[in-house]
């Protein structure tokens, strides 16, 4: 225990169903300033529990920023105001005493919200069903060094395959686009050799899934990449448009 | 032809449209303006400019119905997406952090765009009917404009039309690169570049005549 307490007032949402009408409560609260986000809504559940009310429902799992689960929107921004960190790695000393926070789902029409700050996001799930993954003989793993790839190339399809499928870019969008989750599972086979034999297929079919998904048109506007807690780059939604545009003109699959 | 009009359907289809059209419109500006800017040559300059201009009518006809076209199908198309984005995007949050994460000039393109597209018609009605039909025998161009922007309210609202312009040109240029999947960590920073200069000389260029013939209108140098 670092520094002395602060206190805070959190506004948190609560919805009872998909179809109920949400509003803000409130909490006041005091804090250590070594907390974890999730940690302060453990304890007010903590409490809420004690005295027979319903907690706060909330998504978490690895708690270390490598699952995805966790995320939600701490005033107006997705995962909160650190650059590059997700939900569960921020903590309140990066809050002032005084501080009045607003928590709220992420808000798409692509992510229904199922309770509080639990919202659906199957969507992405049915993204990488259509084309997220590569075919390949199962049997005894395949040599490691079999094929080589060079450094950049092998650096540039991690950094892609670092994205932890959160769905804040989504939630950061004025449109709601999906396109830097999609750019970055389509970019990150698409550079690589194993990538190959599915390229065209995939970018189609994860576009089209993407579409009928009711997830918005991206405008550029690379709200996205600020808020992505991987830091993925836009760079990656230039190379999926450019791979869609070349999978139209080579193959007539997908129709 | 289903599958070309599956892809200009498809959210990625639809940017493509948006970045060509756009690119030809803001190629057709630099055009436009460096035609505009004679007017700071004079009158007879400009006016003989402008008749010269008769010699090649059937093709100036021809690139007109083109450039309607472009127009009409971009303004289209950025409402479509505006509307479909909305309809994908309905709710605000407590809190406005916009600024944190993206450019102003990135949110406000369907108002710019929309802006511009007010503006256009009532250009087309108040310049290029007077042009085409209101001459009246007249070649004198350059004092229709004299008389346009010697009106303080004429003169204001070109002037700030143009910022708008600016504005969206300043996002347009850089997007449409990003739309055609030519983006890479060297160059976009040096295309965001040209796009401010780009969007910068076009908005003072153009804003330039309205403020001029203001001033002239006052009895200043000409
Ligand atoms: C002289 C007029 C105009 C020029 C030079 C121009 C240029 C451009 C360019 C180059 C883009 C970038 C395309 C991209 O993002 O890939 C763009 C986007 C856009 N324009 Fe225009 N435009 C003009 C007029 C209009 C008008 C009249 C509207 C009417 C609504 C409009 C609405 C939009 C919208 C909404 C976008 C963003 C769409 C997107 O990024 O997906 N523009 N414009
Ligand atoms: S791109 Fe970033 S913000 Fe979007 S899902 Fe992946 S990790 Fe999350
Ligand atoms: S709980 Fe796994 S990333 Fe936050």
């Amino acid at each position: 225990m670092s520094e002395k307490n602060i206190k805070l007032t959190l506004n948190i949402w609560r919805q009872e169903s998909p179809e109920a009408k949400g509003h803000f409560e409130k909490f006041e609260k005091e804090i250590s300033p070594d907390a974890s986000i999730l940690e302060v809504l453990d304890e007010i559940n903590n409490h809420l529990e004690a005295e027979g009310k319903e907690p706060i429902a909330f998504e978490s799992d690895c708690r270390e920023g490598i699952c995805g689960t966790c995320g939600f929107v701490i005033n107006g921004q997705p995962h909160g105001p650190l650059p590059k960190t997700a939900t569960c790695q921020l903590h309140m000393r990066n809050f002032k005493d005084g501080d009045s926070l607003y928590i709220e789902p992420f808000r798409a029409t692509a992510f229904k919200i199922l309770k509080d700050l639990i919202v659906d996001r199957s969507g992405f799930d049915k993204i990488q069903v259509a084309g997220g993954f590569i075919s390949f003989n199962t049997g005894s793993a395949p040599d490691g060094n079999a094929i080589s790839i060079a450094k950049e190339i092998a650096d540039e399809a991690l950094d892609a395959a670092e994205c932890i499928g959160c769905g804040a870019c989504v939630a950061a969008c004025k449109n709601s686009s999906a396109m830097l989750f999609v750019g970055a599972k389509v970019s990150q086979f698409a550079i690589l050799p194993q990538g190959q034999p599915e390229r065209y297929e995939r970018v189609q079919a994860m576009v089209k899934v993407m579409d009928e998904n009711l997830f918005g048109s991206c405008t550029n506007t690379y709200a996205c990449e600020a808020e992505c807690p991987k830091g993925i780059s836009v760079l990656n939604i230039a190379r999926m448009n450019r791979d869609y545009f070349m999978a139209k003109l080579k193959t007539g699959t997908n129709e | 032809m289903n599958r070309l009009n599956q892809f200009f359907n498809s959210s990625i289809g639809k940017k493509l449209v948006m970045a060509i059209t756009g690119i030809f419109l803001i190629l057709f500006l630099i055009f436009h303006l460096i035609n505009n800017l004679m007017l700071f040559g004079g009158p007879e300059f400009f006016n003989e400019n402008v008749a010269r201009l008769e010699s090649i009518k059937p093709l100036i006809r021809v690139m007109e119905i083109i450039l309607a076209l472009v127009f009409i199908y971009h303004t289209y198309t950025g409402l479509k997406l505006w509307w479909k984005n909305k309809k994908a995007n309905p709710e605000k949050y407590a809190v406005n952090a916009n600024k944190e994460n993206s450019t102003v000039y990135s949110r406000t393109m369907t108002i710019t765009g929309s802006l511009i597209f007010i503006f256009l018609v009532i250009h087309l009605y108040t310049i290029w009917v007077k042009y085409n039909f209101g001459m009246e025998g007249s070649e004198d161009y350059f004092e229709v404009i004299k008389i346009h922007f010697a009106n303080p309210i004429w003169a204001a609202f070109y002037f700030i039309i143009m910022i708008f312009i600016g504005f969206h040109i300043n996002h347009a240029f850089q997007s449409a690169f990003q739309s055609f999947g030519w983006s890479s960590k060297k160059y976009t920073p040096i295309v965001k570049k040209i796009g401010t200069v780009i969007a910068i000389i076009l908005a003072v260029g153009f804003a330039s005549i309205p403020v001029y013939f203001f001033y002239i209108s006052f009895g200043g140098q000409g």
